[in-house]
């Protein structure tokens, strides 16, 4: 009898941890618009910094002193920002479809302001994706536009981003606003592999991937690796400027509670 | 480097034009995404800070 209360009294240690993680606070902690405020606070400056510092180096890198390629020539060079900035568009779609998840499962109000700040960057970064790709096909193609699959998903995916922007502008109370985008976003979700196997699918103008996960590159060194830095650079672009959009709306969301009036005073008396 | 000359690394072969336009719009894009939320935060806070004082009059 003694024994067994001793084994109560002295928890293995992993159990505890099991326990710790099982009773969620870490997670409604996430949730909580203070915490994230004083967090984001610290994240942002390095995220800002290696974003600058990747960009340029990547930038420069693949326009300098890349080898033009074989084929296409120097307008080749338009990948360095084409690419990173598609990978980016679809990335972010699925983080809205994940944070609209989120936010109708636990009603996390924290997902609810991700996926509605994220998704004005995406419209951003698709239009980028887009325009770049538009003004390449010209020499590459002899045109600047066809209605190539993978030409009109991405399409797709930018009227995808305006619904979601116009739903959360559109409708006035804020739980029926965040519902309707969760769903837009999750539903719109089964874009992203038509994007992703366009290429394989229907076999038209634009090229297969360029990067692959499982394979190894099939440009030389000094090609892919500006390209790698340059997709990390617009990554780290994409947090920054998401922890500044999103610690602006959770002041704005939170404006009646203390610790926010406190912020905006102390950030008023500092001469914004 | 990649280029002989700076004329050439502006002249991009014959690709000059597209290459620069691409960077000039991506940039400006992403120029325009930082810029936006830096003016929106302080109009935000220059608002708030009237609306203080306005109540603290009252």
């Amino acid at each position: 009898m003694a024994a067994r209360i001793l084994s109560v009294r002295a928890p293995d240690p992993a159990l505890a941890l099991m326990s710790n993680l099982m009773n969620w606070t870490w997670f409604h902690k996430l949730g909580s618009p203070k915490w994230f405020y004083e967090i984001s606070r610290r994240w942002l400056p390095w995220l800002a910094v290696s974003a600058v510092l990747l960009l340029v180096v990547g930038l420069v890198w693949g326009l300098a002193f890349a080898p033009p390629d074989y084929q296409q020539g120097n307008s080749f060079r338009i990948i360095y920002i084409h690419v990173p900035a598609a990978f980016l568009a679809q990335s972010i779609y699925i983080m809205l479809a994940i944070a609209g998840t989120v936010g109708l499962v636990w009603k996390m109000k924290l997902a609810d302001v991700a996926l509605q700040q994220a998704a004005p960057i995406g419209a951003w970064m698709t239009v980028i994706a887009l325009v770049t790709g538009a003004i390449w096909g010209k020499p590459t193609w002899g045109t600047y536009w066809v209605w190539d699959a993978r030409l009109t998903s991405m399409l797709i995916l930018l009227f995808l981003y305006f619904g979601v922007i116009a739903l959360g502008n559109a409708i006035t109370n804020r739980d029926s606003a965040a519902k309707a985008c969760a769903v837009l976003a999750i539903v719109g979700v089964v874009n992203i592999p038509i994007i992703q196997y366009s290429v394989e699918w229907w076999n038209t103008l634009h090229q297969p991937a360029t990067f692959s996960i499982v394979a190894k590159p099939a440009m030389p060194f000094e090609m892919w690796m500006p390209l790698l830095i340059s997709v990390l650079g617009f990554y780290c672009f994409f947090g920054a400027v998401l922890l500044m959009r999103m610690r602006l709306e959770v002041l704005r969301r939170e404006v009646r509670s203390s610790w926010a009036k406190a912020e905006i005073k102390a950030q008023v008396e500092k001469g914004l | 480097m990649s280029f002989a000359s700076f004329s050439e690394f502006l002249a991009m072969g014959t690709h000059g034009p597209f290459v620069w336009t691409c960077y000039a719009i991506s940039l400006a894009v992403l120029a325009l995404n930082v810029a936006l939320p830096i003016v929106a935060r302080r109009r935000f806070l220059q608002d708030e800070a009237r609306r203080m004082r306005r109540e603290e009059l009252k």
